[in-house]
């Protein structure tokens, strides 16, 4: 890709931002004004970034999609397969755009959970001290150009001891064609808060072409214990992009599992700082692709802090001549002594011009640390097939329950039944397509 | 039991099998009637793990030479599931773990597959639950067993009880026990034999695959074969294994020429 096509579809893209005077800015209109400053500096990524060396998102600078217009004619009956049983609460956003009609806050969660205008004014020092403050928009082209369109977004403020049982469900559902939304979530944990949020991308047509460019963004004070699951299954032409940031506080514990199923090109960057004593996450994912997918997950567990504990787990399954990609990124600072790491990354290539691109990357600056990682890519191993075909199943049914039990691994990890239930259907239905 | 009438459950002549080129089996015959529990015994790299993968079908070995009857049919024409469905069932050395599979629903699905392939009906989740359960109790096993993933951070001998518990419902006529001792203490050393002298009866067989004479003091043989070097070497009652723990396997090297020949 040249340059000047790349700096012209930035341009496009930026051009239908509205700009107003200065003098008129809030301080949300100028987190965007410094938002599509950073974004008119930067360039799309190219195959050249040691980022981005394994996806080419070449094809995308060729759909310059504008960004979606509110226009959402959906009824609650539109959605009924989408939601979720255990989650009373729901927040709605079709293309990026929040959609009050199909969401339902219950009277506890009212002033916790809601779309960002709603608290403008009244929140406006803990959103100025959130908003951007987690994610990096200098060196990240999309999260800058997120936020230069940040307009509506799920906000979710868990207040100190505060505990939730049933999960919070963010629905993004992408309805138009051609077009790019700019789905932000916004969730923090103050002290001692206890909760569930399900961020979930999906889509109403199967092969519709349009860009996802997401944003969230995590913080969690002492003690505050978070689980994020995330689910992506947008339509098989999709392009999504999504940067997650979490901010871990003082032996907070963060717990998120990522399920990747859908789009043509997905980038998934999940940071995370540790930014406290003591603070813990478990971090689980997989990706499960076929025909010409590409997914392609990037995380960083930044230990700044010592008597850290991180566990991640990442697995890909890649069908047809799909590829995955991995790069899982561990730093262990001067300062984090005493840090407890792990990292495994298993990979399943279920034919032969399947690829699989992993990368465990550990920067360890520390020197009383435990740090171990490991990766695998193969195929089903004989020796399982052999010992489930001498019970009786064939060797298809054998591959199918072995390729099925990889996934489950971590679909299994999903604290709510139903949405459980619903992937395993879709990986079960994968496997069997053999 | 040895009864003189009983039927030949298995009939194992000359035969000869290898595994990436190099022979293990050199020619083993062997004959088991319903009823009977053979013992084979041997050193590490004898081949009697290997029969024991070679019965049940592993597609790593080939069959160079000789023919196995099971219960009648030509058993090495058979791929491993269908000779499951007949009826011969092995007990790994090493189960294998499945994380991601809870071990019920694997049990229902092997169960429901095999009952399917028989003619019989199959089990919906309450039915099969009640009849795992019954099973279980003969194995002393916890009902969290049924939740945990296939035999996944189970302890040595959990895996072998869950492989007896398999045993058990799947009623095999003929029992393939590979090491079924190895990394058990005493105690679930005995609690894994009294579930095999359990299932077998008059209309089934077993062969029992062990390297320590300790496990037939709790599953008593009728037959005790020795292998050396991919043959049966020696042929004997339950006292041959006593007679081995006795003297080692040393003996069976200066005594087999004498003793060549003798079958079951």
């Amino acid at each position: 890709m040249t340059a000047s096509l790349q700096s012209d579809y930035l341009q496009y893209l930026l051009a239908s931002w509205d700009i107003k005077p200065a003098e008129s800015l809030s301080w949300l209109d100028r987190l965007r004004a410094e938002a599509i400053d950073r974004a008119g500096t930067q360039q799309l990524p190219t195959k050249k970034d040691e980022e981005w060396r394994f996806t080419d998102i070449s094809p995308l600078a060729r759909l310059p999609f504008q960004a979606a217009t509110p226009k959402c004619d959906l009824q609650v009956k539109d959605i009924e397969h989408l939601k979720l049983k255990e989650a009373e609460n729901r927040l709605v956003f079709v293309d990026g755009h929040f959609a009050p009609q199909l969401s339902i806050i219950t009277g506890s969660l009212s002033h916790i959970a809601g779309n960002l205008p709603a608290y403008l004014g009244s929140r406006d020092a803990l959103l100025q001290s959130h908003l951007s403050k987690h994610v990096g928009i200098d060196s990240n082209v999309f999260a800058a150009l997120n936020t230069a369109f940040l307009r509506d977004a799920a906000v979710i403020v868990f207040p100190k001891e505060f505990v939730l049982k049933q999960p919070v469900h963010l629905l993004f559902i992408a309805t138009q064609s051609e077009v790019t939304s700019y789905p932000r979530s916004l969730i923090i944990g103050e002290p001692g808060s206890q909760a569930t949020v399900i961020e979930d991308y999906v889509s109403l047509q199967q092969s519709a072409a349009y860009i996802t460019n997401s944003v969230t963004e995590i913080s969690l004070a002492e003690h505050a214990r978070i689980q994020h699951i995330r689910v992506q299954r947008e339509s098989n032409q999709a392009f999504h992009l999504a940067n997650c940031a979490v901010s871990l506080g003082q032996a907070s514990h963060f717990q998120s599992t990522a399920v990747t199923l859908g789009a043509q090109i997905s980038r998934y960057n999940m940071d995370i700082h540790i930014m406290n004593k003591a603070a813990e996450c478990d971090i689980s994912g997989l990706s499960m692709i076929s025909g010409r997918q590409l997914a392609d997950t990037h995380t960083c567990i930044d230990h700044a802090q010592p008597h850290g504990i991180s566990q991640q787990q990442h697995k890909c399954i890649v069908d047809d001549a799909a590829h995955a990609v991995f790069n899982g990124k561990i730093i262990v600072r001067p300062h984090a002594q005493r840090t407890n790491s792990s990292q495994s990354s298993r990979n399943l290539l279920l034919s032969k011009s399947a690829q699989i691109d992993t990368k465990p990357q550990l920067e360890i600056f520390a020197d009383d640390v435990k740090c171990a990682h490991g990766a695998t890519v193969g195929q089903l191993d004989a020796e399982e097939i052999f010992y489930l075909q001498s019970r009786g199943l064939s060797e298809t049914e054998a591959r199918n329950l072995l390729t099925f039990a990889f996934g489950a691994e971590i679909i299994n990890r999903i604290p709510v039944p139903s949405l459980k239930q619903q992937l395993e259907h879709v990986v079960l239905r994968q496997t069997q397509s053999h | 039991m040895i009864k003189k009438d009983s039927s030949n459950i298995l009939t194992i002549q000359g035969l000869h099998a290898s595994i990436n080129g190099t022979e293990i089996l050199k020619g083993i015959d062997l004959t088991v009637r319903s009823g009977e529990i053979h013992a084979i015994m041997g050193l590490n790299g004898s081949g009697k793990s290997t029969l024991a993968k070679v019965l049940a079908g592993h597609s790593a070995y080939e069959v160079t030479q000789g023919s196995v009857l099971f219960d009648g049919s030509d058993l090495l024409a058979l791929p491993a599931e269908e000779r499951a469905r007949a009826g011969l069932f092995l007990a790994f050395q090493y189960p294998i773990e499945i994380p991601g599979v809870a071990n019920t629903q694997f049990l229902r699905l092997a169960y429901n597959t095999v009952q399917t392939r028989r003619g019989k009906e199959e089990l919906d989740p309450l039915e099969f639950d009640d009849f795992v359960r019954e099973k279980m109790k003969m194995l002393d096993m916890k009902p969290d067993f049924l939740n945990r993933s296939v035999n996944e951070g189970f302890s040595g001998g959990e895996k072998k009880r869950n492989e007896v518990l398999q045993m058990a419902l799947l009623e095999p006529k003929l029992s393939i026990l590979d090491e079924t001792d190895s990394g058990l203490d005493i105690d679930a050393l005995k609690i894994v034999a009294q579930g095999v002298n359990q299932i077998a009866n008059q209309n089934n067989a077993m062969i029992v695959v062990t390297h320590y004479q300790r496990l037939l003091d709790y599953i008593v043989p009728d037959y005790v074969h020795i292998m050396q070097s991919g043959r049966i070497v020696m042929t004997g009652g339950k006292e041959l294994a006593l007679e081995l723990e006795t003297h080692g396997y040393d003996w069976i090297s200066a005594n087999k020429q004498s003793l060549a020949g003798v079958s079951a």
